[in-house]
Parts: C-alpha cells; sequence; structure tokens
C-alpha cells in the first residue's frame, strides 16, 4: 500500500495562483470531520471557485460525499458529528461549520441535489416553489417568476410547462433529478451541491443533466460528487482527488487528468485502481 | 461590501431568527402539552400507588379473597388473568398474523377484500360488551362450554383480533418493496418469501400489535363480566403441570375463573373503606403485571431489530 494512504499527508495541490478574474466563493480550510469517534476527514484545505464547477473524486468511502455535506451541514441531523477547521463562504469569510453558525443560515445559502432524485409528493409547480416559502416568499407573481427561471435554468421548462399542477411522481427519473436541480436553483444559492446527481440515472438522462451543469456554471458555483471519472473531466473545471478521509491531490481538472503529480491520482484516473 | 448586500443579508438573519423563533415557540407548546398529560398520568398512577402499595405483601398474592378485608388476597385473580392472558395470546396471535398476513400477501385486491378491511377496522371500535353478550349467546350458551378460562380468553382473543390484524398488515405494509421483489426474484414462493424474508422483517411491527392488543385485553371487565365470571372464587384451576402422566393436562381450561379487573370491581363496590384499598393495591398489581408484559415486549423487540438489522 501507497505511505499516502494512512498519513496526515498535505495534499499536492497544483491550482495555479488564483487569477483575479475566478475568484473564490469557498476556501476549506483544515477540515476534519468525525462520525462520533471515527475520523471520516482529515484536514482537507481547497478553494471552490467562482461560478465554476468543482468536481470530487475518488473511491467509495473516501469521504467525499462526506465533505460534500459538510457544506451544508446535512450532517447536523444525526447526533455524534463533529466539525473542526472552517469552510469559509466568501466575500464574508463566513465559517459554516462554525457551531456558532446556524444550520439553517447555512441551508437558505447553500443548495444541495440528492443522488436519487427525491421530489417531494406535490405538484411540480409546488416542488420548485417550496425553497421559497420556506423562506416567506409567497408574492404569487414573484414566486412564478423564479419557479419559471429556475426549471428554464434545469433544462425541464418545454418538457413540463404544460403540466404544472401534475404531480411531480409523474415524470420520469431524469426528469425528477432535474426538477429537483430546479428547486435547489429557485432560491438563488450561493453554493449547489451535487451529491452523484446521475448515479441513478441512464445514460441519456445523464447527458442531458452533464450539459445543463455545464450551462450552469455561467451564473452559480457547483461542487460536485461523482463516481464517474468520464463525468468529472467532461463537466468540471477543478477536481479534487480523494482516498480515506485524505485530500491526495487538488488542481486543474486537465491537469488531473493527464498529468497527476500524486502516484495515488495516477493510478486511480487511468483505472489501476485497486 | 455594498449596501445591497447588507440589506440583503439583514433579510436573511431576519427570516433565520424568525425560523429559530418559530421552532423555540413550538418546542414550549410541545412541552407544555406533554406535561399535562404526563401531570394526569402520574397523578393518576401516584393516587393509586400511595392508596395500595402498602397492603401489597406476600400474604396479599397468596391468599383467597375473603370477607374481611384484612385477610383478603387476589390469589384467585392473579392467576385468572394470567391464565387467561394465555388463551387469549394463543388464539389471538396466530389468528390475527394469519388473517393479516393472508390479506396483505395472498388476497386478490377486489372491492371484497376492501370491504373485509372496512369491517375489521370497524370491529376494533366495537364496544367489548357486545363481545360479551356474543360469547355469552354463543359459547356460554350455544356450545355449552360454561364460563370457563377458555370461553373468557376466546372472548378476549375476538375482542383484540381486529387490533392484531390491523397491526400485522401495517407491519407488512412496511416493509420495503425492495425486498419482496428481490426475494421473488430468486424464484422463491409466496409463502417462502413471507416465511423468510417478509415476517421477520414484519416480526418487531407485529409483536408491537400484539402487545397493544393484549394490554387492552388484560384491563377489560365487561365482557367477562357478561359471560358471568364468578366474583368470589376461593380456589385455584387444577395446575396445568402433574406429577404424574401425563404430566401436561388442560382441565384449567374448564375451570371457573375471575380475573384482576372483575376482583378490583367487586371490592370497589363495597361500602367498608378497607376494601377500597384492597382494590387500589389490585389495581397497582394489574399495571405492573401490564407493565412486565410490555417490558418483555420491548425486550424481544429490541432483540428480533438487531436480528433484522444484520
Amino acid at each position: 500500500m501507497n505511505d499516502l494512504t494512512n498519513a496526515r499527508s498535505p495534499a499536492v495541490t497544483t491550482a495555479s495562483p488564483l487569477s483575479p478574474e475566478a475568484p473564490v466563493r469557498a476556501q476549506v480550510a483544515d477540515l476534519s470531520f468525525w462520525y462520533g469517534k471515527f475520523q471520516a476527514l482529515h484536514g482537507v484545505s481547497m478553494p471552490i471557485e467562482d461560478r465554476r464547477v468543482t468536481a470530487i473524486i475518488g473511491p467509495s468511502g473516501c469521504g467525499k460525499s462526506t465533505l460534500l455535506r459538510c457544506f451544508n451541514r446535512i450532517h447536523d441531523l444525526y447526533a455524534g458529528v463533529r466539525y473542526e477547521g472552517a469552510i469559509n463562504l466568501m466575500p464574508d469569510g463566513l465559517n459554516l461549520v462554525s457551531r456558532t453558525v446556524d444550520p439553517i443560515l447555512v441551508r437558505l445559502m447553500v443548495g444541495m441535489v440528492f443522488q436519487k432524485p427525491n421530489p417531494f409528493p406535490k405538484s411540480i409547480y409546488e416542488n420548485v416553489a417550496s425553497g421559497l416559502y420556506v423562506r416567506g416568499i409567497r408574492t404569487k407573481s414573484e414566486v412564478e417568476g423564479r419557479v419559471e427561471k429556475a426549471l428554464k435554468q434545469a433544462a425541464i421548462w418545454d418538457e413540463v410547462k404544460d403540466r404544472l399542477k401534475s404531480p411531480a411522481y409523474e415524470l420520469s427519473g431524469g426528469q425528477q433529478q432535474r426538477l429537483c436541480i430546479a428547486r435547489a436553483l429557485a432560491p438563488e444559492p450561493k453554493l449547489l451541491l451535487l451529491d452523484e446527481p446521475t448515479s441513478a440515472l441512464d445514460p441519456i438522462a445523464t447527458a442531458k443533466i452533464e450539459s445543463l451543469i455545464d450551462d450552469l456554471a455561467k451564473d452559480v458555483t457547483i461542487v460536485i460528487v461523482t463516481h464517474n471519472m468520464g463525468q468529472a473531466a467532461r463537466i468540471s473545471d477543478q477536481t479534487a482527488f480523494m482516498h480515506l478521509g485524505n485530500l491526495v491531490e487538488f488542481g486543474e481538472t486537465e491537469q488531473i487528468f493527464t498529468n497527476p503529480k500524486a502516484d495515488q491520482t495516477r493510478d486511480y484516473v487511468t483505472g489501476r485502481y485497486g | 461590501m455594498s449596501g445591497e448586500a447588507d440589506l440583503e443579508h439583514a433579510a436573511t438573519m431576519r427570516l433565520v431568527r424568525a425560523k429559530r423563533v418559530q421552532d423555540l415557540v413550538f418546542g414550549v407548546i410541545g412541552i407544555l402539552v406533554l406535561i399535562v398529560v404526563m401531570g394526569l398520568l402520574v397523578t393518576l398512577v401516584a393516587d393509586l400507588l400511595i392508596d395500595g402499595v402498602g397492603r401489597i405483601s406476600p400474604e396479599f398474592l397468596t391468599s383467597f379473597p375473603s370477607r374481611r378485608a384484612a385477610g383478603a388476597g387476589v390469589l384467585s385473580a392473579w392467576i385468572g388473568t394470567t391464565l387467561v392472558m394465555l388463551v387469549t395470546a394463543a388464539i389471538a396471535v396466530p389468528l390475527g398474523v394469519g388473517a393479516g398476513l393472508y390479506l396483505e400477501e395472498y388476497a386478490a385486491k377486489n372491492i371484497l377484500t376492501d370491504a373485509i378491511e372496512i369491517n375489521v377496522s370497524n370491529l376494533a371500535g366495537v364496544p367489548s360488551i357486545i363481545y360479551g353478550l356474543l360469547a355469552l349467546g354463543f359459547f356460554v350458551y350455544g356450545l355449552n362450554l360454561g364460563q370457563t378460562v377458555l370461553v373468557g380468553g376466546m372472548v378476549l382473543a375476538l375482542l383484540i383480533l381486529p387490533i392484531v390484524i390491523v397491526a400485522t398488515r401495517e407491519a407488512l405494509r412496511a416493509v420495503p418493496s425492495g425486498l419482496r421483489e428481490s426475494a421473488y426474484g430468486i424464484g422463491a414462493n409466496r409463502w417462502q418469501v413471507m416465511w423468510s424474508y417478509i415476517l421477520p422483517s414484519a416480526r418487531p411491527g407485529i409483536l408491537t400489535g400484539a402487545i397493544v392488543g393484549l394490554s387492552r385485553a388484560i384491563g377489560e371487565t365487561a365482557p367477562i363480566i357478561t359471560i358471568g365470571a364468578l366474583t368470589y372464587i376461593a380456589f385455584l384451576p387444577p395446575a396445568p403441570v402433574s406429577a404424574t402422566p401425563p404430566w401436561i393436562n388442560f382441565d384449567w381450561l374448564n375451570s371457573p375463573f375471575t380475573v384482576m379487573p372483575i376482583q378490583m370491581f367487586n371490592w370497589i363496590s363495597r361500602p367498608q373503606a378497607a376494601f377500597h384499598v384492597n382494590a387500589a393495591a389490585t389495581g397497582v398489581l394489574l399495571l405492573g403485571m401490564t407493565l412486565l408484559m410490555n417490558g418483555f415486549a420491548i425486550y424481544l423487540r429490541y432483540r428480533l431489530r438487531r436480528l433484522v438489522r444484520t
């Protein structure tokens, strides 16, 4: 086994010094995370650049979903979890994982889409509007406008515009997932988290979601966890490779996939990982 | 930071605070409601305990009822209750679980099963004295079984059957459909799917339903009085186990009996205060028996859950 696996070694970070046109949206700084006594993240540090797509890859159990779920404090729903370090949301530098920061505030700012499509058992329209309702936005014209905008952003408007009142469960799996993306987008989050959003979908639905992520990156900062290395290579600008709770390497996606610095990253992205 | 961003930030913080206040308000209301409910319960139990707990002694448990309050005990009542509950459980659980399984897994979904379902649910709401009348007419006089432990157990079993059936169906419905599909997927027939996969997953829920039913049955008085159980029993049913072959006998099923709630009812309706103390003590014991039964069920459920998870 490689000596990188257990040691708490600093990640190889080869990202170029950040240029002014790519400001940082969030800075993960020495973040550690525990499920009870089990430490799932070991001092992860990486920047999340504004309006770009950051992919987190790695083998099962490497902590990539755990890291993603720190960004909106979904871990707080379960007892016995503990954070150390920081995820600073720019420009204010608000530490998302600080105990003094209300998780509700964090979730109002950070949207999330889960692995399996999980629409609410309500109409398509109400699903997208739900994020607005919990924010106290109830003016009919405003809600309608933002629902339409979000559905368009999620590239599903043309398929549902004539049946906004029908139940979300009538949609196909791929459509449901795009609906969930629209639901996350409607409140205009500062950060959009995608946790393996296509792992339950067929290739055609996956292709649609990938192209919509590409378009979204113009307006929204996206962090995506994926099992599919081809997907990370296709849609992300930066890639983080994780293993056993450590960030092994972080850099421009092209560099990670064509010229990785760490042997482990090379083995993983070339499919030789054992 | 621009003024507009400041404004937006302030609005967000106001929103978060409003959300927290709302959570707090509902939290406080919840605690108040809980205090009222728990307060009532605690008062009730405490009243019973203050009146009765001093009267409980080994002699109280091992004496038959008597005309003298100080010498009276609940021996025949607690043994009667135990035996009747045994009969009730032995009848209601297999019948109820079987009916629930059939309705949920085997029966075709049509108007007939819908009608049966509605009727089963309604049966749970029929007053218990109606069951008593049914048992009096059918078991006691129709079948000429007399006022025995068997009849007492049967009427209580009838009473709780709907509860067990409904709980069984709910528990079966809560089994994830993936489990059913994967079991059928390996080529199992209905019986194998049910016996090896569905039933083990549903067992904790079924058990809970059975115990809820039995807890109701243990306190029932009306149907037992209706079938004519005696209030004064100064002897015990024949022992179920004997020293001579065939070692086990079922004569106790045909023995007259009394149960704890009836003993309590009997004592509370006497004018002397000393008997009222006896009644309170009987109530404490009945509570204890119910608690024991529920405790056993919680233990079983905990063990079964662990088995299912692994």
